[in-house]
């Protein structure tokens, strides 16, 4: 008896091993965890344990897939695991675009990744050469790229300023150095440097 | 220093607690209904194949003669045997433990409420639990939905129609999982669980009756008044949680043995550990328990509900990551 007790329990812990080496299983799931969802990089966004009391255990994880952005929810039974996911967010700098590809170095390492337009998506509309950006590497190519929250860009054009005008409401359409358009109140002009809000996209001061 | 040794739950919080606990104590000293405390360790587990019990060794001399003894996922069985043993109208607030239950509105230790009407039908107790927990949430008129009529308001399918084929593809068309079962409840309970409770959420209380015969545990079945078999067995939610599940007890002892068998039976065909089941209970029965209703409350969960959180962590002072 204490003896099939022991070998049962070697056995157990081998394969927890092996599953463990690239898959977790569903009893581990975790806000930020990255795993592979027919064939695409995934973000656990949000888990929850629901157990109803005399029925299966399930986790139920909204996810969000990391080439397309989409994010819905998955329902996994307490057995399933899923495949582990190379996906890593690095800080790193953006270095210039050569009109079709982004490019951006690890400080640390001067290593340089390329990101294409779809990794890029609406982050280059907030970038300036040596900014800091999070770039997210799946199998150490870029996915996607996340400014920072709040960056400082010029404007390049604007109609002219109306004098007097710096509290009363009103607002008016500038092209910044990245070629983002934002609104901006009417008393700004060409050559001012704005803080913007890159999550909504917003004006929200000078800088 | 990590903040682990820090209490999750607000001292507030559990001063809340204290004092529904008090509440609750009140109210069945004012009913006459007695307080007991029944084993947490017990040499028989629960025969119910999605419970697991957490397994704890004892040794008479250190080190030697290993038995393995089981923590109690609910003092049900237990209490029967007072029942049976004379005792009247019982109550009990005490630990229970489920293995892999851990989550925003689980712990695997967690406390529960139980108590016991003999002369009672499962109506009458839920009139009962109504009157305890109405005040502590302060809701009134909870509302009475049969299961069947649940389904087929909120999803439209006609439980004595539809096929466990159909439930699947009505599942798969709403919740993506990779699922293959024969079995009927599966489907039901996941519907449940992610359909039908979420759509509960802005109900108030709503007490859920006549399960189907199939999910009676250890309940009495029936005839509903659509002429279908059901269990005398409800459960009530409030704003979408699950809180309490109730019974019009089984008191037939080899109905009992029986569905031991087949919870064991249903354990073995799905790779599930079996463990002892409860003998005792059996010979209890087979002594005679009077007729009687239970029911089971989660009090972690009605603490929740009554200070309007929704992380179990909140109410109690320390959670098994901090344990």
């Amino acid at each position: 008896m204490c003896v099939n007790f022991a070998v049962a329990t070697v056995h157990l812990s081998l394969i927890y091993f092996e599953i463990n080496m690239a898959n977790y299983p569903s009893n581990q799931f975790k806000n930020g965890l990255k795993v592979m969802i027919e064939g695409d990089p995934c973000s656990m966004v949000d888990v929850e344990f629901v157990k109803p009391g005399k029925g299966q255990a399930f986790t139920r994880v909204k996810l969000k897939n990391l080439m397309t952005g989409r994010t819905w929810e998955r329902t996994f039974k307490s057995n399933e695991t899923a495949e582990s996911a190379d996906v890593m967010d690095t800080d790193m700098e953006y270095l210039y675009c050569d009109g079709e590809m982004w490019h951006f170095m690890d400080p640390q390492s001067y290593e340089q990744v390329a990101a294409d337009k779809t990794a890029i998506g609406d982050a280059h509309l907030w970038l300036k050469e040596q900014d800091k950006c999070q770039v997210t590497l799946w199998n150490n190519n870029p996915i996607s790229v996340t400014p920072p929250n709040f960056v400082e860009l010029e404007v390049t054009e604007t109609d002219p300023g109306l004098k007097g005008d710096t509290a009363q409401g009103g607002s008016k359409p500038a092209t910044l150095q990245s070629g983002a358009v934002v609104r901006v109140p009417l008393f700004i002009e060409r050559g001012d440097v704005l803080k913007i809000d890159t999550r909504s996209g917003e004006y929200v001061s000078r800088a | 220093m990590s903040e682990l040794w820090q209490a999750t739950a607000p001292i507030e919080n559990l001063r809340k607690r204290a004092e529904i606990f008090a509440r609750i104590r009140g109210f069945f000293a004012g009913h006459n209904v007695m307080e007991v405390e029944t084993p947490l360790m017990t040499s028989a587990a629960v025969s119910d194949p999605y419970i697991d019990t957490i397994e704890c060794r004892y040794h008479p001399l250190p080190g030697q003669q290993e038995q393995i003894r089981y923590l109690q996922s609910s003092p049900e069985y237990a209490m029967k045997r007072l029942l049976a043993s004379g005792s009247g109208a019982i109550y009990q607030i005490c630990k229970a433990f489920r293995n892999g239950e851990c989550g925003r509105r689980h712990n695997p230790e967690f406390t529960m409420l139980e108590w016991y009407r003999p002369g009672f039908d499962h109506h009458q107790l839920m009139d009962e639990v109504e009157a305890l927990v109405g005040p502590v949430i302060g809701i009134s008129g909870f509302q009475r939905i049969s299961y069947a009529e649940l389904f087929r308001h909120y999803l439209k399918i006609d439980l004595q129609a539809v096929t466990v084929t159909e439930l699947a593809a009505i599942t798969r068309q709403h919740i993506d999982v990779e699922m293959e079962d024969e079995n009927r409840d599966n489907w039901l309970n996941l519907l449940m669980s992610h359909l039908i409770e979420p759509q509960l959420a802005d109900k108030g209380a709503v007490f859920v009756y006549d399960y189907p015969a199939s999910q009676a545990a250890l309940a009495r079945t029936a005839v509903s008044a659509e002429g279908v078999p059901v269990a005398c067995r409800f459960e009530l939610f409030v704003a979408g949680v699950e809180l309490a599940n109730g019974y019009y007890e089984l008191t037939d002892a080899a109905e009992q043995a029986r569905r031991f068998q087949q919870d064991i039976a249903q354990r073995q065909s799905e790779g599930l550990p079996v463990r002892p089941t409860d003998s005792l209970l059996v010979d209890a029965l087979e002594n005679g328990m009077p007729e009687c209703a239970g029911v089971a409350m989660g009090l972690d969960r009605l603490v929740m509900l009554a200070i309007g959180t929704e992380r179990i962590s909140e109410v109690i002072a320390l959670p098994f990551d901090r344990a």
